[in-house]
């Protein structure tokens, strides 16, 4: 009798917060995507309502970084794995992408190779390298860009943790990681494309890039992938792995000591993250229209972390915001004043951490319980219009 | 003819083949015996931590370590965990098991259980979860994604709570607690774990005298069921609860014995008792 109450009590506790936020993401979502894709496909060009195509691509694209902050949120707020190479697992991600875009180009490349991308005739190569074998085929191409970026991050994450390798010099492992992939993608041998990267795309599984309905079902791809990873994510962080996850960051000398095979826990989530940042890319290399290898420069790594801090981290949702409102205010400083980003991004992410350690997320939930249920998450509903 | 052998090697009867081998056999303590350190040595950087040292734990038995600060006590607890590995020496658990092939995590779920001196909690979680998590169950990842708490697992988190005196906090952060309860804690989630043999460094630093008394009728009352070791500075503790007590200094064991007749070891009166009295 008592114990039963004593689980409710704590699934009442811990768990309705949580799950709240999870009806509030998914449902803000939901609305957001149903909303600006009617706007855009219903209402007609001159009305004041009508949202442009432009504005859904923005969208898109927001939301890819949106899931890459939750990526890396997973593994540092709540793992303590400070990875400052996650864009090149997006990158790969982006790449798989990519290369299947390119295949479907097909002849109406510039030099009208019906098999051999433009870059590849340029460079008077005259047959496909092996590794382009088979990204003609969705499913084998967007198997693979899942496949690459799940496989690195699982070596990369063996040898790391089985080494126990923690810390700065982790984040500088992984900061080393995209810089050697950035230089190697870099050149034209690889077969990537160089520098130029992997551009002109024509189609995606038959249908134009370019048509308005195509833009908003990828918008709409883009907001489902989230959703569903937020609910996968938080289903992970709130299961009993999630609470060794949370143990592990506090401290992993004590949780080994209680019988948990630490590495093994670090590495998968690892994985997840590396999978879910490999989404993000492949979702945004067609809505973008290209991929270059500045995509693995070591500073997109570390904005992201500057999102997730912004944002809040470990809160799942804090991250989400933190991408949107941040790249949002990107969008609009550069049209303004192209050469102060940086210094707006590094006066804010100095700001935040002097005044708001715990991000937006941790704002929201002071405010929360001073205003009732719900308000917390109004903030997010508003980000999500006005951008 | 080798061959031969070889092969009738392979089928003896009377042996069961390393890889079919339980992974988790149970303890064997069929001499009265729980735990055998043999010819110890560590060195770090050329400092002898622990030299040629000798310990023979019984099971059941409640025995506490003593001895000066860098007498190797809290090495040697961090070898029989796995989380130092020494340069010579055996250490058995049991009659079969050699601890020195073992990682840490394997060493707790064989049943040692271990308790630091800092009082190690983890703060993020309640009270409840830091002893959720310390349940004897499955540590494999899959079993941990869709682990749910059985009403048994919740009636002996409570009885633990009961016992540690932390019912009122059970759903307070581990974080807020006072060192005291923190300790209290730790000692809480090692029960959880439901060990064999249970280490603990330094269980009443910074309690008060009443706690520590506390301290010292839990611990009395665990012996017998299980083993349990304890290294402590408290002299007036020690005495509270030691049955038989085992000095270190200088890596090695210097006297063993009763209390009485520890501190009417001659040698132990010239290096360490008779430096504070």
């Amino acid at each position: 009798m008592m114990s039963g109450n004593a689980l409710l009590e704590r699934g009442g506790m811990g768990a309705t917060f949580a799950a709240t936020t999870t009806r509030w993401v998914v449902g803000i979502l939901f609305v957001l995507t149903l909303l600006a894709s009617m706007a855009n496909l219903l209402i007609p060009q001159d009305s004041a309502l009508h949202v442009s195509t432009y504005t859904i691509t923005l969208l898109g694209k927001y939301l890819c970084y949106a899931l890459l902050a939750l990526a890396v949120d997973v593994v540092w707020g709540y793992c303590g794995v400070l990875s400052l190479g996650h864009a090149a697992f997006f990158a790969l991600g982006g790449y798989g992408m990519g290369m299947y875009l390119m295949r479907q180009i097909g002849d109406r490349g510039v030099y009208g190779n019906p098999e051999l991308p433009d870059f590849m005739v340029f460079l008077n190569w005259d047959a496909l390298p092996w590794y382009w074998f088979g990204m003609d085929q969705f499913w084998f191409a967007m198997l693979m860009a899942l496949l690459v970026p799940g496989l690195l991050a699982f070596v990369f994450g063996w040898l790391a943790f089985r080494s126990r390798v923690t810390g700065v010099y982790l984040s500088i492992m992984t900061q080393a990681l995209t810089y050697a992939l950035m230089l190697a993608f870099f050149r034209n041998e690889m077969g990537f494309g160089g520098n130029n990267g992997l551009t002109d795309f024509k189609d995606i599984l038959g249908f134009s890039l370019q048509s308005d309905n195509v833009r908003v079902v990828l918008f709409a791809t883009t907001a489902f992938m989230l959703a569903a990873a937020y609910v996968a994510s938080h289903f992970i962080m709130s299961s009993r792995f999630g609470r060794v996850i949370v143990s592990i960051r506090d401290s992993e000398a004590r949780t080994r000591f209680m019988g948990y095979r630490t590495e093994n826990y670090k590495v998968w989530l690892f994985v997840y993250s590396a999978l879910l940042a490999a989404v993000a890319g492949a979702l945004y290399v067609p809505q973008v229209g290209i991929i270059n290898p500045g995509e693995f420069s070591p500073i997109n790594s570390i904005e992201v972390v500057v999102w997730v801090a912004l944002g809040g981290r470990g809160t799942l949702y804090g991250a989400i915001i933190g991408a949107i409102l941040v790249n949002y205010a990107k969008t609009r400083f550069t049209a303004i004043l192209p050469d102060g980003w940086l210094f707006a991004l590094g006066a804010l992410f100095v700001l935040v951490t002097l005044f708001l350690p715990k991000g937006i997320a941790g704002l929201l939930a002071k405010i929360k319980p001073a205003k009732g249920s719900g308000n917390g998450d109004g903030g997010v509903a508003a980000e999500g219009a006005s951008s | 003819m080798s061959l031969l052998d070889t092969t009738r090697e392979v089928f003896r009867r009377d042996q069961v083949w390393p890889f079919l081998q339980e992974d988790h056999a149970p303890v064997d303590v069929s001499k009265q015996m729980i735990l055998y350190v043999e010819g110890l040595s560590v060195s770090f950087d050329g400092f002898k931590a622990l030299n040629d040292l000798n310990l023979y734990i019984k099971d059941g038995e409640l025995r506490c370590l003593i001895g000066a600060n860098g007498a190797g006590k809290t090495t040697l607890m961090d070898v029989i965990t796995g989380k130092t590995r020494c340069d010579k020496g055996s250490v058995y658990f049991g009659q079969t098991i050699n601890l020195l092939k073992h990682s840490e995590a394997e060493i707790a779920e064989l049943g040692i259980g271990r308790k630091f001196q800092k009082p190690t909690v983890f703060e993020a979680h309640t009270v409840f979860d830091n002893l959720e998590l310390a349940l004897k169950a499955d540590k494999g990842m899959w079993y941990t994604l869709r682990a749910a708490l059985s009403s048994s697992d919740i009636d002996r988190i409570d009885s633990i709570l009961d016992l540690v005196g932390l019912k009122q906090q059970r759903f307070q952060q581990a974080g807020a607690l006072s060192h005291g309860q923190k300790q209290w804690l730790e000692i809480g989630m090692l029960l959880a774990s439901d060990p064999r043999l249970l280490l603990i460094d330094e269980p009443v630093a910074g309690m008060t005298a009443e706690e520590g008394e506390r301290t010292a009728e839990l611990l009395t009352s665990l012996a017998g069921e299980r083993t349990v070791v304890v290294v402590e500075h408290d002299m007036e503790f020690v005495r509270s609860i030691a049955r038989h007590v085992t000095v270190l200094h200088q890596g090695s064991v210097l006297a063993e014995g009763t209390m009485d007749e520890v501190q009417n070891n001659a040698d132990v009166r010239a290096v360490y008792l008779g430096e504070e009295a």
